[in-house]
């Protein structure tokens, strides 16, 4: 393929200053089942490439899924073309050196290919999962899923880059509805599909899985008979699959560089930060330890490289607090002056590379979980993401959970229904009172972060410990 | 300014419905030279686009590039067990026959191995339908001048996003179908140098300039409304007009476990309430699905043509939910040959009485909204959405104009803005396009009045 690839850079026929061929295959399979039938059995073939050139100061692309070495050349014309047409209005006079030289090559972790389950396998699991997960008749509905991708991306470039990553990725889900008259309640594996991971069949089944089915059965039930989370303001502590969510939308879009430079301002937003802020700027409590970190093994954005060839590496975004860098390419490195990390990023060969998060994680603290709860005299402790609004600066938010309990005189005492919170970002962050230890410390991931025009879903990873915010307003649904 | 793209797509967009028409019919023969003709059966949809996408930040470019795609998916049905597979459409007979035969015999092998379903949905009945939109959009050399020229001087962000989208179907019982479109959208906003900023979108077949520089002027007199200084809103409840675009978002939610009869039947729906008659909407509300004149297929992945009309919600009665063949199926019911997701695809709220120079007028004192942003389910089963203010939103006293807002958070019940809370609606309706790009360009839109609401509740 690298040898295609570069012959046909080699061959084109435009004089630009730099020319970049990124083709992707993907080859995923999925199955779900709901209420022990079988709701999808699909297996898909995707492959194609974006080609870009840049020629006066402009980026011009041009995608196809036709990776005959005619279209491609076409492609290269047509791309060369587009940068000519806007290049007189360009927002920035780009140079090469956002393309710099790379070479290399990537693969996900993993003991089991993603053949070693077969589909027929696989929907016997899944059925599995949803007759387990009935337990009672007041379960209204039952779902599990799984997916598998095998993602193979080859990069070559005029200036020589060649970088070769393939991607093994497991994403499952389950979950329920439980039902009784009027009232409905949701429990999730964790939210819909935040097990996903780089791997192969090995993550799955897990040796917890039964447990975990069980428990996500008895947990809708229980959520049935329980009172809603009350109104006010407490000490909120969330497990780390909230904070997922938390951090996602918090910390990781706000940092966001193209945001910052407008952009995204048409659509997901701006961001309350800005560039002077780097450097400057007090985040949170000291507390807080913030990475970018695309080179943790397993966790959904791992790689090698970004889309345009920039090595991965693990850099603090904030750390004691405070705001070092921001999630910006070397495009949006160049425009702001501003530090920046790996993460120019494509959803896949028909959209070009903009500033993405990849895997944001919060460093874990010192404190036990049971620590933590013992020293809260009032508190709700909530799980699991259901519900996310924020504003389009990243500023005020609301969050709902699946699960929670409250905490009184330091111990986990009733359950509650309907959690939710809001505040604003900052004075959430600066109200973190404890931060979990690595015992505490879970990693999640989804693959549907929105973003970019034309829009694009990107695959994300977070790390988090369990963590309590002093003060937070909290609050329930309509009785 | 140079207007193309028609032309060249006219060329073109024959070859590939012929090739879609040539790949369906070597499935046929392929599966009768198996002798599986009667035991199997299929369907096959294709979906794809030749799109140009201009990205525009500070009346600058930001990313320029076309997109050339098209998917294929093939599902293969026998003795009550399915599957689908999905490949490039190159639009190439000899290139796209060797990937969909291959993935035939795959999914041949695959089927007998899985689980029964027995919900699966036949391709029966022998209707055809061929729908062709083009049009004259902007050529690609031209657009970054066309719409940069007039607004260089404004703080002008946004996409322009159009060129060629098809959909195809065709299935083992014969049935073919073939929709395509020559369009385009520009979506964009006008920031001033305080941040704040108003929103516009052109869409449509054919590219008017005129309509565009219209468009940017009533946009840079909204702006200008904003320059006044920003009143902060104690949260709390307040009378509200919710403008077309906004509107158009808090429809969103009702394809999201809303009006999906599996929802309904599943405990996954905010309408399950209205249904059981434990909640009620507002006779003034009236919500169909109306495909007469909506740009998007008629057709869904059954193959099936939906009714030009369907009413959802009759004067705050839920009269019918959108029924697939696999719910009707299921459920034993009617199907009404909805999309297999059972979501709006071509959604109309009727009007009401205000007039829109009555507008400011009957909403006399509180909360004016041009759009709303990130909503999500608050508490779904009651039907409860959380989302933000965005754009030109202003605070109305005396019903004038006083002061553009910040942004607010609102939290509310569709069964209070659409229920009890809901005053009126006006006697106008917007055409609101979909210009989402997930995957590829989306097709349709929504046509819906602005509404008048009572204690429209506020929270953060």
């Amino acid at each position: 393929m690298f040898k295609f690839l570069s012959d046909v850079v080699t061959n084109a026929t435009v004089s630009a200053d730099w020319i970049g061929i990124r083709a992707v295959k993907d080859i995923a399979r999925a199955c779900a089942i709901r209420d022990a039938h079988p709701e999808r059995n699909t297996q898909q073939f995707d492959q194609g490439a974006m080609v870009e050139v840049l020629a006066q100061g402009q980026f011009g692309y041009s995608a196809t899924n036709n990776l005959s070495a005619a279209s491609l050349a076409a492609a290269i014309v047509s791309a060369y073309e587009q940068a000519i047409a806007a290049s007189q209005w360009a927002v920035h006079r780009f140079t090469t050196e956002v393309r710099p030289k790379a070479t290399g090559s990537y693969v996900s972790p993993h003991r089991k290919g993603l053949g070693a389950l077969s589909p027929a396998e696989l929907n016997q699991i899944l059925l599995q999962v949803c007759d387990r997960l009935k337990v009672s008749d007041k379960i209204a509905q039952t779902t599990a899923s799984a997916r598998s991708h095998d993602i193979e991306t080859w990069f070559v470039s005029s200036n020589g880059s060649e970088i070769y990553q393939r991607d093994y990725l497991i994403e499952t889900h389950f979950g329920t509805i439980a039902q009784d008259g009027p009232i409905t309640q949701l429990r999730t594996d964790h939210g819909y599909l935040a097990q996903s991971y780089q791997g192969g069949w090995e993550l799955f089944p897990g040796l917890d899985l039964w447990q975990r089915v069980q428990q996500v059965g008895e947990q809708a039930l229980e959520l049935l008979r329980a009172d809603n989370c009350p109104d006010l303001a407490t000490t909120l502590v969330l497990a780390p699959d909230q904070m997922m969510l938390q951090i996602h939308e918090s910390i990781g879009h706000p940092l966001e560089l193209d945001r910052i430079l407008g952009d995204e301002r048409n659509y997901a937003g701006g961001s309350f930060i800005k560039l002077e802020d780097f450097g400057s700027l007090a985040y949170g409590s000291g507390l807080m330890n913030v990475t970018f970190d695309p080179t943790v093994p397993g966790e959904l954005a791992s790689y090698g490289f970004d889309d345009v060839g920039t090595p991965a590496k693990r850099e603090y975004l904030i750390r004691g607090g405070q705001l070092e860098r921001g999630l910006g390419g070397l495009e949006s490195q160049q425009r702001s002056h501003v530090p920046g990390v790996a993460n120019s990023r494509a959803s896949t060969w028909n959209r070009p590379a903009i500033d993405r998060m990849a895997n944001i994680n919060l460093e874990p603290g010192d404190r036990s979980f049971d620590q933590m709860i013992a020293n809260v005299e009032h508190g709700i402790y909530m799980e699991t993401n259901r519900s996310w609004s924020i504003d389009d600066q990243r500023h005020k938010f609301q969050f709902g959970c699946e699960y929670a309990k409250l905490i009184e005189n330091g111990q986990l005492t009733r359950t509650l229904k309907n959690p939710n919170y809001r505040s604003i970002t900052p004075q959430f962050w600066h109200s973190l009172s404890q931060v979990g230890d690595r015992s505490t410390w879970e990693m999640y991931g989804t693959p549907f972060c929105g973003k970019g025009e034309p829009n694009q879903l990107i695959r994300v990873g977070h790390g988090s410990p369990v963590c309590a915010f002093d003060n937070i307003e909290v609050f329930g649904g309509a009785v | 300014m140079t207007m193309a793209v028609a032309d060249n797509i006219a060329g073109t967009t024959p070859i590939k419905e012929n090739v879609f028409g040539q790949l369906a019919d070597a499935i046929a023969q392929t599966l009768t030279s198996q002798g599986l003709s009667v035991s199997t059966h299929f369907t096959l949809t294709v979906s794809g686009e030749n799109s140009q996408f201009t990205r525009f930040n500070r009346a600058r470019v930001r990313q320029t590039g076309q997109v050339d795609d098209g998917t294929l998916t093939l599902t293969v049905m026998q003795s009550e067990r399915t599957a689908s597979g999905t490949v490039p459409f190159i639009g190439e007979f000899d290139t796209d026959w060797p990937r969909l035969k291959t993935t035939l015999a795959e999914l041949q092998t695959l089927v007998p191995q899985l689980p029964v379903d027995p919900f699966v949905v036949l391709p029966t009945g022998s209707a055809t339908s061929r729908t062709v939109n083009h049009g004259e959009i902007l050529a690609a050399d031209a657009i970054a001048t066309t719409l940069l020229s007039p607004v260089h001087t404004l703080d002008f962000t946004g996409i322009y996003a159009g060129g060629l989208i098809f959909r195809g179907y065709a299935d083992s019982a014969g049935q073919r179908h073939w929709f395509e479109s020559t369009s385009y959208s520009l979506d964009f906003s006008l920031f001033d140098a305080q941040n704040r900023a108003v929103k516009g979108t052109v869409a449509g077949n054919q590219w008017q300039q005129l309509h565009f520089l219209d468009k940017i002027n009533q946009a840079k007199h909204q702006l200008a409304m904003m320059a006044r200084p920003a009143k902060t809103i104690d949260r709390g409840q307040y009378r509200t007009y919710l403008a077309p675009a906004a509107v158009a978002e808090l429809l969103h939610m009702f394809s999201w476990g809303g009006v999906g009869e599996a929802d309904l039947q599943q405990g996954n729906s905010a309408f399950g309430l209205l249904r059981q008659g434990k909640r009620q909407l507002s006779p003034k509300f009236t919500l169909q699905e109306n495909f007469d004149q909506a740009n998007t297929p008629r057709f869904n992945t059954y193959g099936e043509v939906a009714p030009l009309q369907l009413p959802i919600i009759l004067k705050g009665q839920l009269v019918n939910s959108l029924v697939s063949s696999r719910s009707a199926k299921e459920y034993k019911t009617q199907s009404n040959y909805a999309s297999r997701r059972e979501h709006l695809r071509a959604p109309e709220v009727l009007t009401g009485t205000v007039a829109s120079d009555q507008v400011l007028a009957r909403l006399e004192r509180g909360l004016y909204l041009s759009n709303l942003h990130y909503l999500n389910w608050s508490d779904h089963p009651n039907g409860r959405v959380t989302g933000m203010t965005r754009y030109a939103c202003f605070w109305v006293e005396n019903g004038e104009i006083v002061a553009p807002i910040e942004n607010l958070r609102f939290d509310e019940s569709l069964y209070h803005c659409f229920g009890e809370g809901l005053v009126d609606l006006t006697d106008f309706q917007e055409t609101v396009p979909t210009i989402d790009t997930y995957d590829r360009r989306g097709l349709g839109d929504s046509r819906v009045p602005g509404i008048l609401a009572n204690d429209f509740t506020y929270t953060l």
